[in-house]
């Protein structure tokens, strides 16, 4: 009885004396690796040269600041919590009467470290993050290190670099960055 | 003892023997990089310009890792395998004939370290020696896989011998003497060996792929990527010496397709440019070198090509057609050779 109307015969043809002798089959394949010798590679030689990344690519971390050049981040916790990897770890300390230029409420980090060896660059954090602070920026992929000690990224190397009209440079970490709304 | 003879004899047999080393070592940096391009990507350009400086960085490297001696492996044999190997594949330069002769006032110098009347046989002893080095490495391993990828290496070795031993017997009924020299200086001009023995070449073709253990006959080599073969055990610089001497048997397998079947050093019209005998001579050697390195880039295209031979396939290649064919060319060059009077006869 017919299951199907897709069916194909299978034939287990004898080999032609052209197909015993392997030679005209060699020829044919070696023929076809000369045409691959002469034709361009497709490889990328980083890092001369980089991939082409999406404008949705999850890349380094990135404090942001707000237009008066105050971070945002208020040491919350959400982006702790909704890490699946259990990469970051903050230290909330109370903002002193004098530092009101440099934190945006009451509340900052005044250690705020992400283990780059346990994320896995899922953006869960930047997804949770109420004060739109943390952002995965595009340009930046993690570098590599001898030590692992080097791969604990504390605040120097997170918050986003501040330039000054006058010169300063304040604070660390990735220039580049896409906005949430970007 | 200062004899000229023999002072220029030790300085060609050092030549050859650094460019042997020297070619075997930068076989490795051209068969990554030509692996590379026939795979659309790009090979070793990260050490020195270009990657040129690749084979020093694994010399280096398999000099400075540990050398492992198994327990109860015989100390001895495991030491010898790989020096075995070497050996014989070293020894088989010394009776190609690299160039004509040069000529200086203090007397004339052959460009070739040994002329044997019998450098053919020669030859074919080395590459029968060649054998030991494989079946000692695998024997003295301890190791059961290494002794089966040794066996098996050994018998692919001794079966493809035969079929080349009797693809150049044709050979020599032609040309009526073993002596290599003889044989590149009856293809003078553009008389090469090819065009009377193609058949010939093809046979001795695949039985020299087959000798050094290069695709698709390389079962020995995929064992020691699949389960063992004869160099499992081996590490460090023991290991380079066998890899070492596979490149180096490609080399001379290529050296000797070259003299034999295409003409050597030989290349038309060499003589009637009226150069000084010297620059004709090494003209010559440099023809013989683009043949030979032509040979090895076919080496190694065919190798990134076809997919290797099963063993029964392998047994039955080699005894089943190859020897047949190489009995039916040696009765073809015999009837050749009786009736080409009464041939050339019908032309005049």
């Amino acid at each position: 009885m017919q299951l199907t109307n897709r069916k194909k015969l299978v034939v287990n043809k004898e080999m032609t004396f052209a197909e015993r002798i392997y030679f005209p089959a060699i020829l044919g394949g070696m023929r076809i690796t000369l045409r691959h010798f002469f034709r361009k590679s497709t490889t990328i030689r980083y890092p001369e040269q980089k991939r082409e990344l999406s404008s949705n690519y999850r890349g380094l971390h990135v404090l942001k600041r707000d237009e008066e050049g105050k971070e945002r981040c208020t040491a919350c916790g959400l982006c702790a919590l909704s890490c699946p990897a259990e990469a970051i770890t903050m230290i909330s300390a109370e903002r002193n009467p004098g530092d009101e230029h440099l934190y945006k409420e009451e509340k900052y980090a005044s250690t705020y470290e992400i283990n780059m060896l346990r994320c896995i660059f899922c953006g869960l954090c930047e997804e949770a993050c109420p004060k739109e602070a943390i952002f995965l920026t595009k340009d930046e992929l993690a570098i590599s290190s001898m030590d692992r000690g080097d791969f604990i990224y504390g605040k120097d190397r997170l918050v986003e670099k501040e330039h000054h009209p006058d010169g300063k440079v304040r604070g660390g970490g990735p220039v580049n960055t896409r906005t949430y709304h970007g | 003892m200062f004899d000229f003879f023999i002072i220029s004899k030790m300085i060609l047999v050092v030549i050859v023997f650094a460019i042997s080393l020297g070619i075997g070592a930068y076989s490795t940096y051209f068969e990554r990089i030509f692996a590379a391009f026939f795979q659309d990507r790009v090979g070793p350009d990260r050490a020195g310009p270009m990657g040129i400086l690749q084979p020093l960085a694994d010399g280096v490297k398999l000099f400075t890792k540990e050398e492992i001696l198994p327990t109860d492996a015989n100390r001895f044999l495991f030491i010898a395998g790989p020096s075995l190997a070497m050996l014989t594949a070293c020894m088989s330069s010394a009776v190609i004939p690299w160039g004509t002769y040069l000529q200086f006032d203090a007397g004339r110098v052959d460009l070739q370290v040994a002329d044997v009347n019998i450098g053919l046989l020669y030859v074919f002893g080395v590459v029968s020696l060649g054998v030991y080095g494989v079946m000692i490495g695998g024997w003295s391993s301890n190791n059961k896989f290494s002794l089966l990828g040794a066996i098996r290496a050994a018998s692919q070795n001794i079966s493809y011998e035969i079929a080349m031993g009797l693809s150049i017997i044709a050979l020599v009924m032609m040309s009526g003497s073993l002596s290599m020299r003889d044989i590149t200086a009856q293809q003078a001009g553009m008389n090469w060996n090819i065009f009377y023995q193609p058949l010939g070449f093809l046979i001795f073709m695949i039985c020299s792929f087959a000798e050094t253990n290069r695709t698709p006959f390389d079962l020995p080599e995929c064992e020691a990527e699949l389960v063992g073969g004869y160099h499992t055990e081996y590490s460090s610089m023991k290991l380079g010496l066998y890899l070492f001497s596979e490149y180096i048997n490609m080399f001379i397998s290529s050296a000797i397709m070259a003299t034999l079947y295409f003409g050597g050093y030989n290349m038309p019209f060499i003589d009637s440019i009226g150069l000084p005998h010297n620059i004709v001579a090494i003209l010559g050697v440099l023809a013989f070198f683009a043949k030979i390195l032509f040979f090895i880039f076919l080496f190694m295209w065919v190798r990134w090509t076809i997919p290797r031979f099963r063993y029964d396939q392998l047994m039955r290649l080699g005894w089943q057609i190859l020897i047949p064919l190489a009995i039916v060319n040696i009765v073809l060059t015999g009837i050749g050779i009786l009736s080409k009077d009464w041939i050339v006869s019908f032309f005049h």
